[in-house]
């Protein structure tokens, strides 16, 4: 083949582009096709095993709750109910108990981490104002050390009753979430971190801190629009 | 490194397709022994089911563009011909891709870039231009079956020692004594240079002893 391009160049070559056009995209089609025929076919289940995923971290970081619904911010900070299919827009999820009590709320948050943005999902109790349960979403945190935020018993036990109580007059949380170094721990607000994941540790108090210093002023103010919504 | 050569010797003697199997799951083994595909081999081997899925994740993705490519051996110009492998290499791994996320969303959160990098690992372009384009269909799947396999476990071989020392547990079931100390350092990169350099090692040894005999 090579051969006889040398020898002719010029009779082969127009020839030649036209074998290596209609090969391109050929094989373009052929595999845009596959592409798509596979896309198709894994959607559903695909959207379905996400939204799973979620609701199972949901369940997790609100304990006790059966049922959830999802709410989205508007740009002014009204909470209106969702089918969560916008992701574009900040979405919480209400969780309410067998009685369709509204129990709380889990916000997803993100931050900075050691390795690479950490997304976390947290659970807030208005009646207790605390922070309930926490659960990580996605992180690329060092195995072994870093990932130590997801599994540390002692660290997560700092989100059972994390207080983000609100001042007086329910404009702003009393107490901003503080990261802490391991071990000294005194105030109720304060994260106690975890030697050995030093930074993710610290990662996630402050994104707990400054989610919790937006968000909750916001949920609390509107807490009736997520109490009356449990039956429609 | 030494695949052209020694292919080219095997294909003009004309070896058996059984032999084409054999060769990449022992003699010719992609990691033990070309040293190819480096990338996840070394990244994603820190546990035994990461390390499993990745290995059957590229060997779906070489069986399938080995079988492409050698349908398409005598229509793809070759001037184009790494371009066309590059797509339907391509192509595989979205499909791969799509396809483990609809088996477990922890799975490809534990895989994450790692599968869209198959579409460079060097085993599988290699194999595309150095055997499919230039063999039968059938030999083809035999040599993609055995370099998959043979990739396949390695990847496992690196896994199953750097989860049982540096987590104590083989897919996820504890194999070691509650007193037993975690090799933190076998689950980090370092670890995987480790392992990798021990089981080489091993492997070079059992070659010299044979060439010996």
């Amino acid at each position: 083949m090579s051969t006889e391009k040398t020898i002719s160049p010029q009779a082969g070559a127009p020839q030649g582009s036209k074998k290596m056009l209609t090969a391109m995209v050929g094989i373009g089609v052929f595999c845009a096709l596959l592409i798509v025929l596979t896309f198709e076919g894994t959607k559903d289940r695909i959207e379905r095993l996400r939204a799973e995923a979620l609701e199972k971290a949901v369940f997790n970081v609100l304990p006790g709750i059966t049922k959830t619904r999802i709410f989205q911010m508007t740009a002014e900070g009204q909470f209106l109910p969702s089918d969560g299919q916008d992701r574009s827009k900040t979405l919480v999820y209400a969780g309410y108990d067998e009685a369709d009590t509204f129990v709380g709320v889990a916000i997803e948050a993100s931050g900075q981490g050691y390795a690479d943005v950490i997304r976390i999902l947290f659970g807030y109790n208005p009646s207790t104002q605390t922070v309930v349960g926490f659960y990580v979403l996605e992180s690329k945190e060092t195995p072994g050390l870093g990932d130590k935020i997801e599994k540390d018993e002692n660290f997560l036990a700092n989100f059972r009753e994390l207080s983000v109580a609100l001042s007086a007059d329910l404009s702003q949380v009393e107490n901003k979430v503080i990261p802490v170094k391991q071990g000294s721990k005194t105030k109720a607000w304060e994260v106690d971190g975890i030697t050995g994941a030093t930074i993710s540790s610290r990662a996630i108090g402050n994104i707990i801190g400054e989610s919790s210093a937006i968000m909750v002023p916001l949920i609390y103010s509107q807490l009736e629009s997520f109490k009356s919504d449990v039956n429609k | 490194m030494s695949t052209g050569i020694t292919k080219n010797a095997g294909i003009n003697t004309n070896p058996s397709s059984t032999d084409e199997f054999i060769k990449g799951l022992w003699r010719e083994n992609p990691v033990f022994v070309q040293v190819l595909g480096m990338c996840p081999v070394l990244a994603v081997s820190n546990t035994a089911e990461n390390a499993l899925a990745m290995g059957l994740a590229t060997a779906f993705v070489l069986l399938m563009s080995n079988i492409l490519v050698a349908s398409l051996r005598n229509f793809i110009p070759k001037q184009v011909r790494i371009a066309s492998f590059i797509l339907i290499i391509a192509t595989f791994v979205t499909i791969v891709d799509y396809a483990i996320q609809a088996i477990s969303v922890d799975l490809h959160k534990n895989l994450g870039a790692f599968i869209s990098l198959i579409v460079v690992n060097c085993l599988i372009l290699s194999r595309a231009e150095a055997f499919a384009s230039k063999n039968t269909i059938s030999k083809s799947i035999m040599d993609a079956l055995g370099m998959g396999l043979g990739f396949v476990f390695a990847l496992f071989c690196l896994g199953a020692v750097r989860e049982l020392l540096g987590n104590g547990t083989l897919f996820d079931i504890g194999v070691f004594p509650n007193g037993f100390q975690e090799w933190i350092i076998m689950i980090l990169p370092a670890g995987g240079f480790f392992t990798l350099a021990l089981w080489l090692l091993l492997f070079n040894f059992f070659k010299s002893k044979k060439v010996q005999v």
